[in-house]
C-alpha cells in the first residue's frame, strides 16, 4: 500500500506541488480523490526534485484546495488495456469511455508514450493509397505508412478533405487486409466532432472507428495525452492486429497550444513565440509513431490537421510539422476564395515519399514526369500571371496567354472537384495530359518523347 | 557487453526532469564522465558538478526512474570502441549498433539495453606488418584488416601510447579484443594493442600537423563540383526550410563523393529517411569501386524520436570515427542531416538546466560549440605520416526557412561552402534547389590550380563567365516583370534564353535518373563548354542583326535540354555531334544575313 497525501502546496493552472513525498517514480499516474464527492481526477508527475513533485492534472483543477483531496500514487505510469473492442468506440482524452459503454477490459496494457521504432525494423513505405482526390493521388501522393499533415486555416475546408481522404481512400489490391481509423479530435468544438462522426457513419466505417475526443472546453492537459491515446491504440491495431490504419488527427495547432500554456505553468524557458524549445521533439514523439514494419503486415498512416494561424506557413507549429512529417498537403485561402473545392495549392504541396511510390506497377509509367510537367508549369502560370497584372493580359505574348488558359483550366477542372466524387488515378493522368495539350509541346520539357508518344492526345 | 562499473562512491538521484537529473553524494564524480542511472542501468553523463551535486544528461527515456536509485560511476568519459566491424553498419547516437538492438527487441528500442557496441565475437583475418624490436610511434600502423570488400582497416596504435615490439601474434584470425601486439614505452611500462581502442567522443583524435586542402570532393553534382566546389578536407553547410531537399541533397553527397569512406549521421530526422539509406544504399554501385557504396559507409540514426541527449552526442560519435579512420590515412566524407537538431537539443538541455538563454532560446555556447564541430573537418598528415582529411557537410534546418537564425548565422561563420537552398526552386520543382546567387565557395581560388591542371585550363574562367551570366539574367529577369520579355534588346533576351538552357540542361539534374545521378567531371565540363559554345556562337549573329527568334532553333534548343539524358557519361561524341549542328544551322543562318 502506498502513502497517500493530503496537503496541496501549490496550484498553477494544470499543475499541482506536493511536498514531503517518498517512493515516486517519474511518469507515475496519481488519482487525485476529492473527498466529499469521491470524484477522482487522474494526473501524471512531470518533475521530482527532492521530495517535492509536480503533477500535471488532467482533468480541471478548479476546486482544488490543500485538504479537500486525497493525492494517491498508483504505481503504474500511463497505461491504457488495448482490445479489438476499441473499435466502434468513443473515449475522452485520457482513455475513458464516453460513449456510456462499459470499460475496456483485456490484460494486453501499452503505456501510452510508446517507444521510438528501431529503424532497422521499418519498412520503408512504397504502397500508394488511392484517396479519389486529383490533386492529391497526381501531385502529392499519399503512401501507407506515410505522415501527411495537411496545412489549413481557420474557415478553410479541411476537415471536409479529411472526411473525403477517409470515405474514398482505398488500400488498392490487398482489398482483404483489414482496415480501420483512428481518429482523435484535439480541441475541437463540438461541430467538428460531429461532422466527422457522421462522415464516418456515412463511410460506413464506424464499427471500424476509435474515436479519442477533447473537446475545445475540456482541460488542455488532456490535450497532450488524447494524441498519444489515440496512437498507442493505432500502433495495437497496426502492429499487434495486422491492420492498415489511417489515424486522423484535428487539430494539432490546440496541441500545441497546450503544450505551451503547460509550458509556461512550468515556468520553461520559450523558444520562438513562446513555444516551448522541446516542442520539435515532442511532435516527432506523435508523428513518428507513423509508419511500417518489415515482414509484417499492417501500417499507420497519419493525417494530422492543423490550422496555420494567420496562414502563415513560417508559423513554429506548420514550420516544426513540415520538419518531421514526409510532405504536406497546403491548402490556400486564394483557391478557396474562389470556390475551388478542395483548395489544394499544389505549389507548395508535397509528398516525399511519392517518389518511390508511384509509376510503374504502383499507378502508371508517365506519373512523375506528368506531376513534374504540371508542377513545373503550373509554377511558370503564377510567373505568367504576376506579370500579367502590370502588363495586362492582352499585351501577353502568345506562349504566356497560352499559359493563363492553362491555369484556368487546371484550376477549374482538375483542382476543383465534388465533394463525393472520386477520381481514379488513371482518370487523373488522363486529365493531366489533356489539360498539358493546352501548352505547346515545346514548353513540356519534363516530358519524355517516349510517353509524349503513348499518352499524348492525339486530337489536341 | 556489461559497463563496467568502478567500485567507486554511487551518487543517489535527487531530482528528475525529463533527460536532466541530479544526484546527490557525487565529489568523487568527474565532469564528463559516463555514469549508469537507476535501477534499469540508463546511460548518461555528468554535465555540471557543484559541490556534491551533479547533474546528469540521460541518454535514454527517464520515465520510471524513482529519487533514491543509484548513479553508478564507470570512472571514464563517453567514450567509443573504435575498430572493425563499423562500416556497413548502422548504430544509434552512443554507437549502439541497432542491428543488435533488434536482437533484443525486435521493433522498438527499449531503455535499459546497457552499452553495446561494435561486434567483440567476429573472427577478422588480420595481417600483422610488425615484427619484434620495431619501434611503434602513437598513431602508427601495426597491422591490416580486411573490413569490407573495398575498405582495408589499418589497426592503430593508440594515439595515446608508444614503444618497442616486444611480442606480436601470427597472422591469423582474432576478435577485436584478442591481445595482438605488446609494447614497452620509454617508461618501462607494456602496452597491449588490440584490434579496437577506445576513445572518448569530446576530445579530437590528435594528427601531426594541418595540411592546406587543395583537392576538390568529386560529388557528381554540376553545381557543386563545377560552380560551388567543396574541398576534400573542408567544410560545407546546406540550408533550407522544409521541403527544399536537403536530404535529398545529403543522400545524393553520401551516395557519389569520391571520398574512401562516408559517416552519415540522421541526426533528429525522420526513421523512413534512415530506412531508405539501409534499403537503398546496398543495391548502388560505387563508380570507382565497382562495388555497393554500403561497404564504405557508417551510419548514425538519432531519428526525430529518440532521446534528445543522444542526439547532442550523435555529432560527436559521428565526427569520433571520422578521426579514425582519417588516421588510418583515408579522405572521409561526414554528412551531417541536420546539425539544427543537434543545436535545437542543446538548447532543449540548457533550459532543463535553466541557463540564461541568448537568442530565441539558445545557450550562449552555441557559437563555440558550432565552431569546435566544423574545426574537427581538416585535411592533416596523420600521425602515422600518410594523408588523411574529413569533409563536413552539415545540413541546417532554419526555422521558418529565414537565414538569419542563429545556428544558420552562426554555420555560417565557421564554413566555407554555403548552398542554399530556396523554396521557390523547390516549388518549380528545381532540383537540386540550390540558389546560384546566394550560395558561395570558398575554395574557389585554391582549387583553381587543381582543375586548370585535371579538368581544363579555362575551367574556372569557363564557370565564372556562366556564373556572371546568371547574375545578369536575375537582372534582366526583374525588367522582364515589369515590362515583359518582348520589349527587351535582341542581346538580353539572348541572356536570358541561354540562361535558360543553363537553369533547366545544366544546374538541374535528376536523382533518379541513372545516368543523371552521377555525372562524371570530364561530362560537366564537355556540357557547359557546348553552351558556352552556342551562347559565343549566337553572339555573332547577333552582330549580324539577327533576331534571337532566329538565333534560337527550336531542336537544337530541345537537344541541349536533354544533352544531360542523351549524351551518355562515357560518350562524349554527342557533344561533339551537337557542336556541328550549331555550326551547320548557324552557317546557312549568317549567309543569309550577310547578302
Amino acid at each position: 500500500m502506498k502513502k497517500e497525501y493530503l496537503q496541496i502546496d501549490k496550484v498553477v493552472g494544470p499543475l499541482i506541488q506536493i511536498s514531503d513525498v517518498d517512493d515516486v517514480f517519474y511518469g507515475e499516474v496519481v488519482d487525485i480523490v476529492e473527498i466529499s464527492t469521491g470524484k477522482i481526477k487522474k494526473g501524471k508527475v512531470i518533475k521530482i526534485e527532492e521530495k517535492n513533485v509536480i503533477i500535471q492534472v488532467f482533468q480541471n483543477t478548479a476546486g482544488l484546495a490543500a485538504g479537500n483531496s486525497i493525492i494517491k500514487f498508483t504505481g503504474e505510469a500511463f497505461n491504457l488495456p488495448m482490445s479489438l473492442d476499441l473499435q466502434g468506440r468513443i473515449f475522452n482524452g485520457i482513455g475513458e469511455p464516453i460513449d456510456n459503454g462499459s470499460d475496456i477490459f483485456s490484460l494486453v496494457e501499452a503505456n501510452i508514450n510508446g517507444r521510438p521504432i528501431n529503424p532497422m525494423s521499418r519498412e520503408y513505405p512504397r504502397n500508394f493509397i488511392q484517396t479519389g482526390i486529383s490533386s492529391i493521388d497526381t501531385l502529392a501522393t499519399l503512401i501507407r505508412g506515410q505522415k501527411l499533415p495537411i496545412f489549413s486555416g481557420n474557415g478553410l475546408p479541411h476537415n471536409e478533405l479529411a472526411a473525403q481522404i477517409v470515405r474514398q481512400a482505398r488500400l488498392g489490391d490487398n482489398a482483404d487486409e483489414e482496415f480501420g481509423v483512428v481518429f482523435a479530435a484535439i480541441g475541437v468544438k463540438h461541430d467538428d466532432e460531429k461532422f466527422f462522426r457522421k462522415s464516418f457513419d456515412e463511410a460506413n466505417v464506424m464499427d471500424r472507428v476509435v474515436m479519442f475526443v477533447n473537446y475545445a472546453d475540456d482541460p488542455i492537459a488532456e490535450r497532450i495525452t488524447t494524441p498519444r491515446c489515440a496512437l498507442t491504440a493505432a500502433e495495437y491495431l497496426a502492429f499487434e492486429k495486422h491492420m492498415h490504419i489511417l489515424v486522423v488527427m484535428t487539430d494539432i495547432t490546440s496541441y500545441c497550444e497546450a503544450l505551451r500554456e503547460i509550458s509556461s505553468a512550468r515556468e520553461e524557458v520559450p523558444s520562438r513565440k513562446g513555444y516551448p524549445g522541446y516542442m520539435y521533439s515532442d511532435l516527432a514523439s506523435l508523428y513518428e509513431r507513423a509508419g511500417m514494419l518489415k515482414d509484417q503486415v499492417g501500417s499507420i498512416t497519419f493525417l494530422p490537421i492543423l490550422t496555420m494561424p494567420n496562414d502563415d506557413i513560417t508559423h513554429p507549429i506548420p514550420d516544426l510539422t513540415g520538419y518531421i512529417t514526409e510532405g504536406q498537403i497546403v491548402l490556400g485561402r486564394d483557391l478557396f476564395q474562389r470556390s475551388i473545392y478542395p483548395p489544394v495549392a499544389i505549389l507548395p504541396s508535397l509528398s516525399r515519399l511519392m517518389k518511390d511510390g508511384v509509376g510503374e506497377g504502383f499507378t502508371r509509367g508517365d506519373h512523375a514526369e506528368v506531376a513534374n510537367q504540371l508542377f513545373a508549369s503550373y509554377s511558370k502560370v503564377q510567373e505568367v500571371r504576376d506579370l500579367s497584372q502590370i502588363i495586362g493580359e492582352e499585351d501577353l505574348s502568345q506562349t504566356d496567354k497560352k499559359y493563363m488558359a492553362f491555369g484556368r483550366a487546371f484550376e477549374a477542372k482538375f483542382l476543383n472537384q465534388g465533394f463525393d466524387e472520386g477520381r481514379n488515378i488513371i482518370e487523373s493522368l488522363d486529365l493531366g495530359w489533356k489539360l498539358l495539350a493546352l501548352l505547346p509541346l515545346t514548353e513540356l520539357d519534363r516530358l519524355s518523347p517516349e510517353n509524349i508518344d503513348k499518352y499524348f492526345p492525339k486530337e489536341a | 557487453m556489461a559497463v563496467k562499473e568502478e567500485n567507486k562512491e554511487k551518487g543517489i538521484i535527487s531530482a528528475i526532469n525529463g533527460p536532466v537529473i541530479k544526484g546527490k553524494n557525487m565529489t568523487t564524480f568527474k565532469m564528463r564522465e559516463m555514469v549508469t542511472v537507476g535501477e534499469q542501468r540508463l546511460i548518461g553523463e555528468v554535465i555540471v558538478l557543484e559541490g556534491d551535486v551533479g547533474t546528469i544528461q540521460v541518454y535514454e527515456e527517464t520515465e520510471g526512474l524513482k529519487t533514491g536509485e543509484e548513479i553508478t560511476p564507470t570512472g571514464r568519459p563517453l567514450s567509443l570502441k573504435l575498430g572493425p566491424g563499423m562500416l556497413k553498419n548502422m548504430f544509434d547516437g552512443i554507437q549502439r549498433p541497432l542491428e543488435k538492438i533488434q536482437e533484443i527487441s525486435p521493433i522498438f528500442i527499449p531503455e535499459g539495453i546497457g552499452l553495446l557496441s561494435i561486434d567483440d565475437k567476429k573472427l577478422w583475418p588480420a595481417v600483422m606488418t610488425v615484427k619484434p624490436g620495431d619501434v611503434l610511434l602513437a598513431g602508427s600502423i601495426f597491422g591490416t584488416v580486411q573490413e569490407t570488400e573495398v575498405i582495408q582497416n589499418r589497426l592503430l596504435v593508440p594515439p595515446t601510447v608508444s614503444g618497442t615490439v616486444i611480442d606480436v601474434v601470427p597472422d591469423g584470425s582474432y576478435t577485436i579484443e584478442d591481445v595482438l601486439v605488446t609494447i614497452r614505452d620509454a617508461k618501462n611500462e607494456t602496452h597491449e594493442l588490440k584490434m579496437a581502442h577506445e576513445w572518448p567522443v569530446r576530445t579530437p583524435r590528435p594528427n601531426a600537423y594541418r595540411r592546406e586542402t587543395l583537392v576538390p570532393l568529386i560529388t557528381g553534382q554540376r553545381v557543386i563540383d563545377i560552380f560551388f566546389p567543396i574541398a576534400k578536407g573542408g567544410t560545407a553547410a546546406i540550408p533550407g526550410g522544409f521541403g527544399t531537399g536537403k536530404t535529398m541533397t545529403q543522400h545524393q553527397l553520401a551516395k557519389w563523393s569520391d571520398a574512401d569512406i562516408i559517416v552519415y549521421i540522421g541526426c533528429g530526422e525522420r526513421g523512413n529517411e534512415m530506412t531508405e539509406v539501409i534499403e537503398d544504399f546496398p543495391k548502388l554501385i560505387d563508380p570507382r569501386s565497382g562495388k555497393s557504396i554500403m561497404e564504405r559507409t557508417v551510419l548514425i540514426a538519432n531519428t526525430s524520436n529518440m532521446p534528445v541527449a543522444a542526439r547532442e552526442a550523435s555529432i560527436y560519435t559521428g565526427v569520433t570515427i571520422a578521426e579514425y579512420y582519417r588516421d588510418m590515412g583515408y579522405a572521409v566524407a561526414m554528412m551531417a542531416d541536420s546539425t539544427s537538431r543537434w543545436a535545437e537539443a542543446l538548447r532543449e538541455i540548457s533550459g532543463r538546466l535553466e541557463e540564461m538563454p541568448a537568442e530565441e532560446g539558445y545557450p550562449a555556447y552555441l557559437p563555440s560549440r558550432i565552431a569546435e564541430f566544423y574545426e574537427r573537418a581538416g585535411s592533416i598528415e596523420t600521425l602515422g605520416g600518410d594523408d588523411g582529411s574529413i569533409t563536413i557537410i552539415g545540413a541546417v534546418s532554419p526555422a521558418g526557412g529565414d537565414f538569419s537564425e542563429p545556428v544558420t548565422e552562426n554555420t555560417k561563420r565557421f564554413v566555407n561552402v554555403f548552398l542554399a537552398l530556396d523554396k521557390s526552386l523547390a516549388y518549380a520543382r528545381h532540383y537540386p534547389a540550390i540558389n546560384w546567387l546566394e550560395s558561395y565557395s570558398g575554395y574557389i581560388k585554391i582549387l583553381s590550380d587543381w582543375y586548370e591542371d585535371n579538368v581544363a585550363e579555362d575551367c574556372i574562367s569557363l564557370r565564372n563567365k556562366m556564373l556572371e551570366l546568371m547574375y545578369e539574367e536575375n537582372k534582366l529577369q526583374e525588367m522582364v516583370m515589369l515590362v515583359g520579355e518582348d520589349v527587351l534588346p535582341d542581346d538580353q533576351r539572348w541572356v536570358l534564353e541561354i540562361a535558360k538552357i543553363i537553369k533547366v540542361g545544366y544546374l538541374q539534374q535528376n536523382a533518379y535518373n541513372k545516368d543523371d545521378t552521377y555525372v562524371p567531371l570530364e561530362k560537366q565540363y564537355a556540357m557547359l563548354k557546348a553552351i558556352e559554345y552556342l551562347y559565343e556562337r549566337g553572339r555573332e549573329g547577333l552582330k549580324l542583326g539577327i533576331p534571337t527568334s532566329r538565333l534560337k532553333n527550336v531542336d537544337i534548343f530541345s537537344q541541349f535540354i536533354k544533352m544531360k539524358y542523351t549524351i551518355p557519361n562515357d560518350d562524349l561524341s554527342g557533344i561533339d555531334k551537337l557542336k556541328d549542328e550549331i555550326d551547320q544551322y548557324f552557317e546557312v543562318l549568317f549567309k543569309k544575313y550577310e547578302n
